[in-house]
């Protein structure tokens, strides 16, 4: 049979090693001891799972508001510094804020396409990261923008007028609002 | 507060895995390096110690210092875990510092390190994805190449910084690293392999990313006195500085640049600071510093600089927290050779041969090429850095290539996701 030559030298062609091992309930072990220090290290799969009762505190409103279609955060009664992601007292001059709605329109501040990712959004890359700004809002927002072609990113996407949409069946995660493309 | 001094360094050969050793052993590679290098120092004269290392979850074991601790024989004395993310190591090398220099300790050991091949590397970036907001930010894609990204597409959309400029940081790191032995990557590259190599996230490819790394490493500190009686070669810690910004990068403000002594406020009339594209951290780091060191001019008065470049991109814009050139110059600071070393060919064409050298940048090959054992990072780039300026790089790398000639001050840099904590701190020849 022909050989096929690797497309990419810098990639060395190599079978995808998975993470499930044999059951092995002995090895062998050598008759004098000072033979030990050679031995090889025994690796050994420890899982690991937890549920938390994560609680969303002082941010709740924020969630509650997802789940009725509406974009929440909070401003300084203060001196006026307003948010764009909530926070509940004022990193600028420590007062407590007041929740306001924000608009469902804005602006794309910065983006990134992300081709990997964390094991839990692996199974959704490609997906795109946006920072949403405002008009006379101080801080951003961290989302995802949804309908592009995650392989035609361009820095013209910078600036885009972007609308929010709320997930029908709320999960109460920040996923819960995404922003499309508005103009 | 009194003078603190560097007297030894070790670090443990940076690889992706290393099963034959638990993150005890690893430790102890590092210190008996650097109790080795200084015969005279003896483990009874080491009065305290720091210890470093950024994750719990990564070795699934809770107090990893304290058996760190125990494993170097250094119980009954005082110790403490420092913990920062990314600066961890910076942070732990300034915490012996205070030992010293409060006058608690004599000889203080500073020694990190991580063991992230225990899980793969999804996993591991998931955990590293876990130091940001777990309401706001981790459920929405939580990924800190993501998010390292979407900083250097304000950067390029404000100043027009471009994807080349990036790259040419890759391949200035990983060519140094070719004559750095402790180096996990060790390779020449152009700036087209760098573009051609698979995206991670829109514009950063895996060769302007660093990768995870088991590893360990140490320095050791001491007084005045006891530096003069333990080395001929100490290095003197002549300024250390620290900055912080809101972990949210959504909660970065939009306000003025804290300035330089090299700056002028009408230097950034229109700018609107830090917001995503810049480090508040690492300016207010470095300005500290300065003050403490009494630098004016950085770029003429630093010799060289090992700083936190685990992006491509974050190397560029700590120039300019850093005040190697103005706010927006970054990229143009990168390819007018400056952070190059003189006698590497590159493959690379300069304009102006006379700038190349000026101040090398990760002449050591930086994260991007060495490894990032987070814990370890941060001491790693100390440990070189002394290794430099004790004009002693080919006795410990068995290669002077990437040693800098009459090199009298260097300093380093140590920055945690996303310029949350950034650490400068500026070292001097003190012989």
């Amino acid at each position: 049979m022909a050989r096929k030559e690797n497309p990419n030298p810098e990639v060395e062609a190599k079978m995808e090693e998975t993470e499930e091992g044999t059951v092995l309930f002995n090895v062998p072990f050598p008759k004098d001891l000072s033979q030990l220090k050679e031995m090889s290290p025994i690796l050994i799969k420890q899982p690991y799972q937890i549920d938390y009762l994560h609680s969303y505190g002082q941010d709740s409103p924020f969630f509650a508001g997802l789940a009725n279609k509406k974009l929440l955060s909070t401003k300084c009664p203060k001196c006026g510094y307003t948010y764009g992601t909530p926070k509940f007292h004022c990193m600028m001059c420590g007062a407590e804020c007041d929740w306001f709605e924000l608009p469902q329109e804005a602006r794309i501040h910065t983006f990134t396409v992300c081709h990997f990712g964390s094991q839990e959004f692996l199974p959704q890359c490609p997906f795109i990261l946006i920072q949403v700004e405002w008009d006379d809002v101080d801080t951003l927002f961290l989302s995802r923008l949804v309908g592009p072609d995650p392989n035609e990113a361009t820095l013209d996407w910078v600036g885009r007028k972007i609308r929010a949409k709320f997930l029908r069946l709320s999960k109460f995660k920040p996923t819960d609002v995404y922003f499309v493309f508005a103009d | 507060m009194r003078p603190v001094y560097m007297v030894s360094g070790g670090i443990s050969k940076f690889a992706k895995a290393r099963p034959d050793r638990t993150f005890q052993a690893l430790a102890k590679e590092a210190f008996d390096y650097a109790m080795n290098d200084v015969p005279e120092l003896t483990l009874e004269m080491i009065d305290a110690s720091v210890s470093s290392y950024f994750s719990d979850h990564f070795q699934r074991q809770l107090m990893s210092g304290i058996m760190a601790t125990d494993y170097l024989g250094l119980c009954p004395k005082p110790a403490r875990r420092v913990e920062g993310g990314g600066a961890t190591g910076g942070l732990c090398f300034q915490s012996a510092w205070e030992m010293i220099a409060s006058g608690r300790s004599e000889i203080c050991a500073a020694y990190g390190f991580e063991t992230m091949s225990h899980v793969n590397t999804w996993k591991g970036n998931e955990f590293i994805a876990l130091a940001s907001d777990v309401s706001f930010d981790y459920p929405v894609g939580g990924f800190y190449t993501g998010y390292y990204a979407m900083m250097v597409v304000r950067h390029m959309q404000e100043y027009g910084t471009t994807v080349e400029q990036l790259a040419a940081v890759s391949v200035k790191n990983h060519c140094n690293a070719f004559h750095n032995p402790y180096a996990q990557k060790r390779m020449r590259l152009t700036i087209e392999d760098v573009r051609n190599a698979p995206m991670v996230a829109w514009p950063l490819t895996r060769l302007d990313v660093c990768v995870m790394s088991d590893g360990a490493a140490c320095c050791i500190l001491a007084s005045e006195e006891m530096a003069k009686k333990l080395t001929d070669k100490p290095v003197f810690i002549r300024g250390v500085g620290t900055g912080t910004d809101a972990m949210r990068m959504a909660d970065r403000p939009h306000l003025k640049v804290p300035l330089l002594p090299n700056e002028k406020e009408e230097d950034y009339k229109d700018l609107k600071y830090p917001g995503v594209h810049s480090f508040r951290a690492g300016r207010m780091a470095s300005k500290q510093a300065y003050e403490h060191a009494g630098i004016t001019d950085p770029l003429k008065e630093i010799d060289f600089i090992e700083l936190h470049d685990a992006y491509t991109s974050s190397e560029i814009q700590t120039y300019e927290d850093m005040g190697l050139c103005k706010y927006g110059e970054g990229g143009e600071f990168v390819m007018s050779g400056k952070p190059f070393l003189k006698n590497i060919d590159y493959g690379i064409e300069f304009p102006d041969k006379s700038q190349v050298g000026l101040c090398p940048v990760n002449p050591s090959g930086g994260l991007i090429a060495c490894g990032h054992p987070v814990g370890a990072t941060g001491l790693m780039q100390a440990a070189f850095a002394f290794w430099q300026l004790q004009e002693t790089t080919e006795k410990h790398l068995g290669d002077k290539t990437i040693q800098i000639p009459d090199a009298r001050v260097g300093a380093i840099h140590s920055h945690a996701g996303t310029g949350t904590y950034v650490t400068v701190s500026i070292l001097e020849k003190g012989f």
